[in-house]
């Protein structure tokens, strides 16, 4: 009984390590940050819930009237530009500025605005310290507006599998070649 | 006694009544005007004596050991190791070489308070000796300016070194540069001509902020330098002190 125990214990130890589960991030990883996340579907989530795989992280929020469906388009267009595979194994994190307006209802409604794929996307919000935070290790700057409105950089983030940020975009209105590159490299 | 004798005193926090600030960084075009709550904010910077109590509390904070995502290669950098001050970092010098995150994790996790925002401190920052709001006095700038003329090699003054302004606080101007909580927020275009359309493309919602009263360099020289940063960065001029807002539960 004792033996078989300890059998079982080798057995989910080393079925934990080729899972490559939950070890310590790398120093420089984004996943480094505590960001409680509820995503479209009203599930909790953490930032590194896409952990693992490429990730295109970004912040949006689902009102903003001209940059945020550029960024979005911008984010599809280099969807599309992969193949078949790669795309497979790439996720996108959009995370709102605005968590007062962007509930989940909101996000879902967005989301299918968008017709957006969401076995590989995320619509998530945070609480607002914790948008501060993750938009600092973003290096996005972004204010909030008398109007209710938000002031933003836009700042598409490539993470690798383990969370470092290898590439970073703010090209809207074309395909940025580089980034995909970079994604096509990390989605092998 | 001993013990007294070997922790730090506790910090003073100075109560500012809030009130309307015209900043030189205006909510909106049509909006000049920003209200200020209510606050206390420290009395003087947090100093070397102080963070090390916290990094030795911390190990997480301490040099060597931070996550790179929080603190680049200059973090505390003028220490004589991890929790050693030595003959660079004098107890009562501001802390310096920290980076935003490791500034905010102190002031949430050793005095359960926050960073200033950008407003409160410029609020309190528009204060003389005798003025609540001393911007458009010549003199008082003129004092301020001299400062910025002042090599940035010079070792730090202690703190608490000047007199305290109209609400009791003291080194505002002519000590070190000072975080604050949403110093990702000062959006600036570096030119007007950037407000037209070029712009939508690079911030949603209205253009980049443009800066008024171009007569008070001081202060905009702060956000030019505030906007610049990123939130691992670490510079031997740049501070914090920390604030709390009346809401919010001090300990």
């Amino acid at each position: 009984m004792r033996r078989a125990a300890g059998w079982l214990l080798v057995a989910l130890v080393a079925a934990r390590a080729a899972a490559g589960t939950p070890s310590e991030p790398p120093g420089d990883s984004l996943y480094r940050l505590s960001v409680p996340l509820v995503d479209q579907a009203g599930r909790a989530a953490a930032l590194d819930l896409h952990r693992g795989r490429p990730t295109i992280v970004s912040l949006f929020y689902a009102s903003c009237p001209n940059v945020c469906p550029l960024l979005v388009a911008a984010i599809q267009r280099i969807d599309a530009a992969l193949a078949d595979a790669e795309r497979a194994r790439t996720r996108v994190l959009l995370v709102s500025l605005d968590p007062q307006r962007d509930t989940p209802a909101a996000l879902e409604q967005t989301a299918a605005r968008l017709g957006v794929d969401r076995s590989r996307w995320t619509l998530a919000r945070a609480a607002e310290t914790d948008v501060r935070r993750l938009a600092a290790a973003l290096g996005v700057q972004y204010r909030k507006l008398p109007d209710g409105e938000f002031n933003h950089s836009t700042v598409l983030a490539l993470l690798d599998r383990d969370g470092r940020i290898v590439a970073r975009s703010s090209v809207l209105g074309r395909l940025d070649e580089e980034f995909v590159e970079r994604l096509r490299h990390e989605a092998r | 006694m001993l013990l007294a004798a070997t922790s730090a005193a506790e910090p003073t926090y100075v109560p500012v009544e809030g009130g309307a600030l015209r900043s030189v960084l205006p909510p909106a075009p049509q909006q000049q005007e920003t209200r200020v709550a209510p606050f206390r904010l420290r009395r003087t910077a947090v100093t070397n004596r102080d963070f090390l109590a916290f990094v030795i509390r911390h190990p997480e904070w301490r040099r060597g050991t931070v996550a790179a995502l929080f603190a680049d290669g200059g973090y505390l950098r003028h220490w004589a190791g991890p929790l050693t001050l030595g003959a660079e970092a004098d107890a009562e010098q501001p802390v310096t070489q920290v980076s935003w995150f490791a500034a905010r994790a102190y002031c949430a996790e050793e005095e359960r308070a926050r960073l200033p925002t950008w407003s409160e401190w410029e609020y309190v920052a528009a204060a003389s000796e005798s003025a609540r709001d001393a911007r458009q006095d010549p003199a008082w700038r003129q004092r301020i300016l001299d400062w910025y003329a002042v090599p940035g090699d010079r070792p730090l003054a202690r703190v608490g070194g000047q007199p305290a302004n109209f609400y009791g606080i003291q080194d505002l101007h002519g000590a070190i540069w000072e975080w604050v909580e949403d110093f990702n927020s000062l959006l600036v275009s570096a030119d007007n001509r950037e407000q037209g359309d070029p712009d939508r493309t690079r911030f949603c919602g209205s253009g980049a902020l443009s800066m008024e009263q171009k007569e008070n360099y001081a202060v905009l020289m702060r956000i030019a330098l505030l906007s610049s940063l990123q939130a691992a960065y670490t510079t031997r001029n740049l501070g914090f002190r920390c604030a709390r807002g009346d809401a919010e539960p001090g300990r």
